[in-house]
């Protein structure tokens, strides 16, 4: 009998969670708060509210997976005008601006 | 009175008066604005000295901020991505009025007469029209769509003849047409259904005549002759690139009145690296130039000789000039990255380009190519001349 059931899918869950994402230097973090401001910026509106995008604000995102969001991100959404983002965008970076979507992006 | 007193008052006087007589009287004719679009702020510019009067700031979130004018070019209407409605004054300088009209906005028109300012709202979906004069509301339109049910977001709004304005229902695949000639306050709507998925953007030609709307979601555009609306939309190009791959779209293309010259329009190919070349006569397009990457605005100059056109990311570095006789490239510049908008001078001796990275604007010789000087301007985008309060579309 495992005594920590819980403690397994804690586990496994942080592990499913943009661990890399805290390991991206400095300067490259600025380079995407800049690159999300400013390129994602053209449709979803420079703070994010949205625009022919959807409104990227941590509210508006709030149920959505992180998986979700990362595949979005890098392979864009069939049908709508979001193109994919992986020949620019490493998936640690994509992580990491997922994470910093959900918790409310930087300035 | 003392010696004193008539001293004071006498200067007192000279500072009341002073500021009549410092203050040159000057035309509008050559003044503009330029879109500092992370500030929330404009530049104030003279487009025949080449330099900045003033900043002006408090107007909101101005990232995608476009302007009208008014008809006699003293006052710009600036629209701002947070539903703000702002008339600035170009000669002092300061905000006679504004106002939040809705949640979400990207764009507007002026009336024909100039007595209305329409405002094209993505939240929560529809056109409002606002009092030139007051900014008071006139009328309200919400985009709501029997087919889908919902109010769609606005694109695409331009202004024509008989004070009417013509806009595309981006969610819905629709475009609508309000006629204020008869009763401003309850405009007379015609609706015009399925005229092709996702209608992104819109021109009409300079003659206000063609209303054309190019579709994200599908090939082919959308195009409604106002002399006859009655004969209803006609879908055109619907064989253009079919069959091919399309390329990702990083940033959706622009549609502009200015890319108009004699009997052509020309329209940046979506998803495609180059620009299409249509015949208003027949519809029929004539022609396919192969550029640097996706167009975002293809722009003629007042000429009509060359287009001038800037691309999305990643080839945003960069300006290709198309001469359009021979239907070929015939100069590339790099004014370096994140060129987001360019403007010609009225009669088109030359093209100002906002770059928004470097800060800057650049203004060059649309003849000779030469670099004519700069301005810094805080991350600029859209640049607007006071000229374009006499033209359809703009």
């Amino acid at each position: 009998m495992k005594p920590y059931p819980w403690l397994t899918t804690l586990l496994l869950l942080g592990c499913a969670l943009p661990v890399q994402a805290e390991n991206l230097p400095v300067a490259r973090q600025q380079e995407l708060t800049r690159f999300v401001r400013q390129e994602c910026g053209f449709c979803h509106g420079l703070r994010l509210t949205g625009g022919l995008g959807s409104s990227l604000t941590a509210e508006a995102l709030k149920d959505k997976p992180a998986e979700t969001l990362i595949a979005t991100i890098r392979y864009g959404r069939t049908g709508t005008a979001m193109p994919g983002w992986a020949p620019y965008l490493s998936e640690a970076d994509t992580e990491w601006i997922v994470d910093a979507l959900l918790k409310g992006f930087p300035e | 009175m003392t010696s004193r007193k008539v001293l004071l008052i006498f200067l007192a006087c000279v500072v009341l008066v002073f500021p009549t007589f410092a203050q040159e009287l000057r035309g509008t004719g050559d003044l503009g604005l330029i879109v500092e679009r992370a500030k929330g702020s404009i530049q104030l510019i003279d487009t025949t000295k080449h330099t900045l009067l003033q900043r002006v700031e408090g107007l909101g979130d101005t990232s995608h901020a476009s302007a009208v004018f008014s008809r006699d070019t003293r006052y710009a209407y600036v629209f701002g991505r947070d539903g703000g409605l702002t008339k600035v004054d170009l000669l002092t300088g300061k905000i006679v009025k504004r106002v939040l009209q809705s949640g979400n906005s990207i764009g507007g028109a002026i009336s024909q007469d100039g007595r209305f300012i329409a405002a094209a709202n993505y939240v929560p979906g529809g056109v409002k029209i606002f009092d030139s004069e007051t900014l008071e509301q006139v009328a309200d339109i919400p985009a709501y769509s029997d087919a889908t049910q919902a109010l769609s977001r606005v694109v695409g709004l331009e202004d024509s003849f008989g004070n009417r304005f013509a806009f595309s229902l981006f969610d819905a695949g629709e475009i609508w047409l309000a006629d204020l000639s008869e009763d401003p306050r309850h405009p007379k709507l015609t609706q015009y259904k399925n005229i092709g998925n996702q209608p992104y953007d819109a021109l009409v030609t300079p003659d206000g005549r063609w209303y054309v709307a190019g579709l994200y979601g599908e090939d082919g555009m959308a195009v409604l002759d106002l002399w006859h609306p009655e004969k209803g939309v006609r879908r055109v190009l619907r064989e253009y690139g079919r069959g091919e791959q399309k390329l990702p779209v990083y940033k959706m293309p622009h549609l502009e009145t200015w890319a108009a010259s004699g009997n052509l329009v020309f329209i940046p190919g979506v998803g495609r690296h180059e620009v299409v070349l249509v015949d208003i006569s027949t519809w029929q397009l004539v022609g396919r130039i192969p550029v640097a990457g996706q167009p975002v605005f293809v722009m003629s100059d007042p000429t009509g000789r060359r287009l001038w056109v800037n691309f999305a990311f990643p080839d945003y570095d960069t300006v290709q000039v198309i001469d359009v006789e021979s239907r070929s490239i015939i100069h590339t510049l790099k004014p370096g990255k994140a060129v987001l908008h360019m403007e010609f001078t009225p009669r088109g001796e030359q093209v100002w380009i906002s770059v928004r990275d470097a800060n800057r604007v650049d203004i060059y010789d649309t003849t000779t190519f030469k670099k004519l000087g700069e301005l810094p301007v805080d991350a600029p985008s859209g640049i607007f001349f006071s000229a374009r309060a006499n033209r359809f579309g703009l």
